[in-house]
């Protein structure tokens, strides 16, 4: 930030310190980030940096002010600083091929994720981007998705232009080497829509015909209107037989080869049974058969099958090391600087890594003091200095300035590549689904066929007309409907009232796992520790507020992770003062003056280095010396979660709790204390060792649940029965997983443990209850007086029962689950979520305006 | 009663116009999204002068499913 901001900012400041709340008025038109440091005015309104001022400048000059009126403070915080060219990858032609979806010289149509994407006004602004360039044509947002299909002309406008302008007003596309591959399917959603509607279809128009026949009147009864009637139902449930419970036949199939007695076994074989014994019916002039049972029976098992098919669009819960890396690096080739993709890099490259930027691969440093943020991929907690030839790998994040490296290592052979090419990484989970219903129907299935075949016989003796009847009569009855019910909407709505707790489950069937768990793992860094907000002491003689408040202006101009931290905490309602001849030295410390007085903040070496005696301290410290005098030093400690305790205290006893870090073993005493005596703490643990430790554990016949956050636990996520990702924001990328968790939400892992354990129990009261009503089903079907009316109330009446009960009770139990505040919508999204979506990349560089 | 043999074939082509809607609507992508329109309701309609024209001319064709289809 230039000192000239500072100075507009103080003027700022005092125009409209004497209104009455100073925050309201420094809040920033734009975005609503409280303007804390150095703001921009324009007429007046206040905005807290130039990206926003530019890009309310762009909107009113392009006619489109009603943005800020659909939503106050709709836009999105400008965070980086717009580099020219950054996007010129996207126009070669290998690239731009994988990124669109279809073009020809006339039109191109490309569809990008766009994280920031928030509220109304995010929609109405990007689907008025025609309006800010021509050559854009139509654009459509899907919000669910926050996503943006668009076209333009490729003649007016280049690709790299359009996202240029989407990156300028600050919702620029994630563009990562994963969202090159495969495209979501939405086929098989669409498919289930149409296999519904035609069921429903056939469904209800077969019962409209069949109204007659359930009324038995008179007027109707004639044999022309019930041949008629009989004809229509089967040709009508023949699309529903063919299409419909395509999937039914074909998962029958699979599992009758494997000799597996799942679920869709009995369907089928009851499907199966109504019609080919309505077709006898209705081809031998008997009756009508039980079509609109048949067809209201798909219709409701397709209901169920749409209800737990509800996946979480935008979050991603199968991410390779792919996600992380960005699209494109700066290299540089003598002396200009270009963008290339990942796929172009050779060894010896030279690339520039800019603050907050990932280094690609395996790389050797060649200028500029470097400072890299592994947390992610080892769980250190504090950032590495390094100097020039030091070898740095690949997932790193620099913080600072920008450095410029020397690839050693391709992109597909560095140090985080090959940890995820571990075999253990890649080994597939044992198949969980929906293991409660299958155990379920193999007793019931057997039951079944036991009874079916004892009627049959006992009416060979008593009255064999009876035989064929009796015998279909229970398997229709019999047909495991409301079994195949319960499952999925007890565990599904249970999936929906944790999602709105900021708990997403990757499907319905993780709280199985969930609820088995009896041995939980944390990892330290981000996950029992909250990321960046530690506590922030002061060792030494106390400062006066005048004095404090230099300090606090220091800290504005840095992006170190830790002057951000120092300001945050001592910061009140201070006005940063100008500092001028501002000078920062990475992995040092940094100097300026404020009011004349010459502030010195850094390293113990650092300030030894200029002759001052320095107090002696450990772990991660910022020295202070004012006018050449010592004062003392700030020290950081990474923050234990507030209710950390409380989540010990309900997990302990029940299950045995670990703890894996990837960091040095200074809080193991912190840690000791707090998770008890019976809990294990392992520090120095790589990625691989955690894996193992997971693994035996599962050898002594636990289920484990992994806790973790960064890249250095994907590989025990995997493994682990549940594999649970913290998250700060959930649109945030997170490793490969089965719970996605907000970072709020961690101390509530032991309720949705005890909630996991309540919707598998609702699950097993829903099936005793399907069960009674089969059983009376049964006994008649069993006495061969099974009628069309009786099977057609029975059946719709016993699905509607389970999954009334299902959704309720899961609904019920869910109240239990309390914590973070629920956001219903985004529309609703409370401010420190969208303050989280602004800094979808953690970067300290971003809470710097 | 023998209008009943005119009236069912007629309620049936009137049901299964409903069943072509609603297969369109799901082929042209109306079930992938159902949150944003809501919204987009809610805003005012000035659309890109083109995007009419488009929607009438490939009624089945919103622009995010070319790929698919």
């Amino acid at each position: 930030m230039t000192r000239t901001l500072s100075q507009q900012h103080i003027l700022t400041a005092t125009n409209s310190i004497d209104t009455e709340s100073c925050a309201e008025a420094l809040a920033c038109f734009h975005c609503g980030t409280l303007c804390r440091g150095a703001n921009v005015a324009l007429d007046d309104k206040s905005f807290c940096c130039h990206g926003c001022l530019t890009v309310f400048e762009i909107l009113t000059a392009s006619g489109l002010a009603d943005y800020y009126k659909l939503n106050e403070v709709a836009g999105v915080r400008i965070t980086a600083a717009a580099v020219k060219d950054r996007f010129n990858f996207l126009d070669e032609p290998t690239v731009r091929e994988r990124l669109v979806d279809f073009s020809d010289e006339r039109l191109t149509r490309v569809t990008f994720h766009i994280p920031s994407i928030h509220c109304i006004a995010c929609v109405w602004l990007l689907e008025n981007l025609f309006r800010l360039k021509p050559g854009i044509g139509q654009t459509q947002v899907n919000f669910p998705r926050k996503e943006v299909a668009l076209s333009f002309d490729p003649a007016q406008v280049k690709l790299s232009e359009v996202v240029t302008l989407l990156t300028s007003l600050g919702y620029e596309p994630e563009l990562k080497l994963s969202s090159l591959d495969a495209k979501p399917k939405s086929k098989a959603a669409r498919r289930l829509w149409i296999q519904l509607g035609l069921a429903g279809f056939a469904f209800g128009n077969i019962m409209l015909f069949s109204i007659s026949d359930y009324l038995g009147l008179d007027a109707f009864a004639g044999p022309l209107f019930q041949r008629i009637v009989g004809a229509i139902s089967l040709t009508l449930s023949l699309p529903v037989m063919i299409y419909s419970a395509a999937d039914y036949w074909r998962a029958a199939w699979t599992s009758a080869r494997q000799r597996l007695l799942n679920i869709d076994v009995p369907i089928a074989a009851g499907v199966a049974a109504i019609f080919l014994q309505s077709c006898y019916e209705v081809i031998a002039g008997i009756g009508n058969g039980y079509f609109d049972s048949l067809c209201g029976l798909i219709f409701f098992l397709l209901c169920g099958k749409l209800f737990q098919q509800k996946t979480y669009d935008r979050l991603a819960f199968d991410r390779d090391y792919k996600s992380f890396f960005p699209l494109s690096v700066t290299r540089k080739r003598g002396r200009t600087e270009e963008s290339a993709s990942l796929s172009q890099l050779a060894i010896g490259d030279l690339l520039i890594i800019r603050n907050g930027e990932l280094i690609p691969a395996d790389a050797k440093l060649i200028s500029g003091p470097a400072l890299i943020d592994y947390s992610f991929v080892t769980g250190e907690s504090e950032p590495v200095g390094k100097v020039a030839d030091d070898y740095l790998y690949a997932g790193g994040r620099q913080m600072g300035g920008a450095i410029e490296v020397e690839m050693v290592k391709s992109v597909s052979q560095s140090y985080l590549t090959s940890l995820w090419n571990q075999d253990a990484f890649h080994k597939e989970k044992g198949e969980m689904l929906n293991q409660i219903t299958n155990t379920y129907s193999q007793r019931f299935t057997k039951i079944v066929i036991g009874v079916a075949v004892g009627a049959a016989v006992f009416w060979v003796f008593v009255n064999p007309a009876l035989v064929v009847k009796s015998f279909t009569s229970v398997l229709i009855v019999a047909c495991p409907c409301a079994l195949a019910l319960a499952a999925p909407f007890a565990l599904g709505t249970a999936q929906r009232v944790l999602s709105r707790r900021n708990v997403y489950l990757k499907n319905p069937y993780v709280l199985e796992a969930l609820a088995e768990v009896d041995s939980v793992v944390f990892d330290k860094t981000g996950t029992l520790t909250a990321a960046g907000g530690g506590s922030v002491t002061w060792h030494g003689p106390a400062l006066n507020e005048t004095e404090d408040r230099w300090l606090f202006s220091m800290t504005r101009h840095s992006t170190h992770p830790l002057p951000v931290r120092i300001g945050e905490a001592i910061k009140r309602d201070y006005f940063p003062e100008p500092v001028r001849s501002f000078l920062e030295t990475p992995s040092c410390g940094m100097e300026g003056s404020v009011a004349g007085h010459e502030i010195w903040m850094g390293s113990a070496a650092w300030l030894m280095s200029r002759n001052i005696i320095v107090t002696n301290s450990s772990g991660s410290v910022v020295h202070v010396a004012i006018d050449g005098k010592y004062r003392g030093y700030f020290a950081l400690a990474s923050a234990v979660r507030g209710e950390a305790d409380r989540l010990v205290r309900n997990l302990s006893g029940r299950v045995r709790i670990a703890l894996l870090s990837g960091d040095n073993d200074k809080d193991r005493e912190r840690f000791a204390a707090l998770l008890g005596q019976d809990a294990e703490l392992r520090f120095n643990q790589s990625p691989l060792d955690k894996l193992a430790f997971i693994k035996c554990r599962q050898h002594s016949g636990r289920t484990v649940m992994m806790v973790g956050d960064g890249l250095n636990d994907a590989g025990a996520l995997r493994q682990a029965d549940v594999g649970v990702a913290v998250v700060e924001n959930v649109s945030a990328f997170s490793p490969a997983s089965d719970v996605i968790v907000a970072a709020s939400m961690v101390t509530r892992m032991s309720e949705v443990l005890c909630y996991a354990k309540q919707s598998l129990r609702v699950v097993r009261a829903a099936f005793w209850i399907s069960a009674a009503y089969n059983l009376v089903g049964v006994a008649i079907a069993a006495s061969g007086k099974l009628s069309p009316v009786v099977c057609a109330i029975l059946m719709p009446v016993s699905s509607v029962t389970v999954v009334a009960f299902a959704c309720g009770a899961a609904t019920w139990f869910g109240r239990g689950v309390s914590g973070a505040p629920i956001s219903k919508s985004a529309r609703a999204m409370p401010r420190e979520q969208r303050a989280g979506l602004e800094t979808s990349a953690p970067t300290a560089a971003e809470v710097q305006p | 009663m023998i209008v009943i043999l005119l009236l069912i074939p007629l309620s049936i082509i009137i049901a299964v116009g409903f069943l072509v809607a609603f297969i369109w609507a799901v082929r042209s992508g109306q079930y992938e999204d159902t949150c944003t329109p809501s919204m987009r309701l809610l805003l005012e309609e000035k659309r890109h002068p083109d995007a009419t024209a488009v929607a009438e001319s490939e009624p089945g064709l919103p622009i995010q499913n070319e790929k698919e289809q």
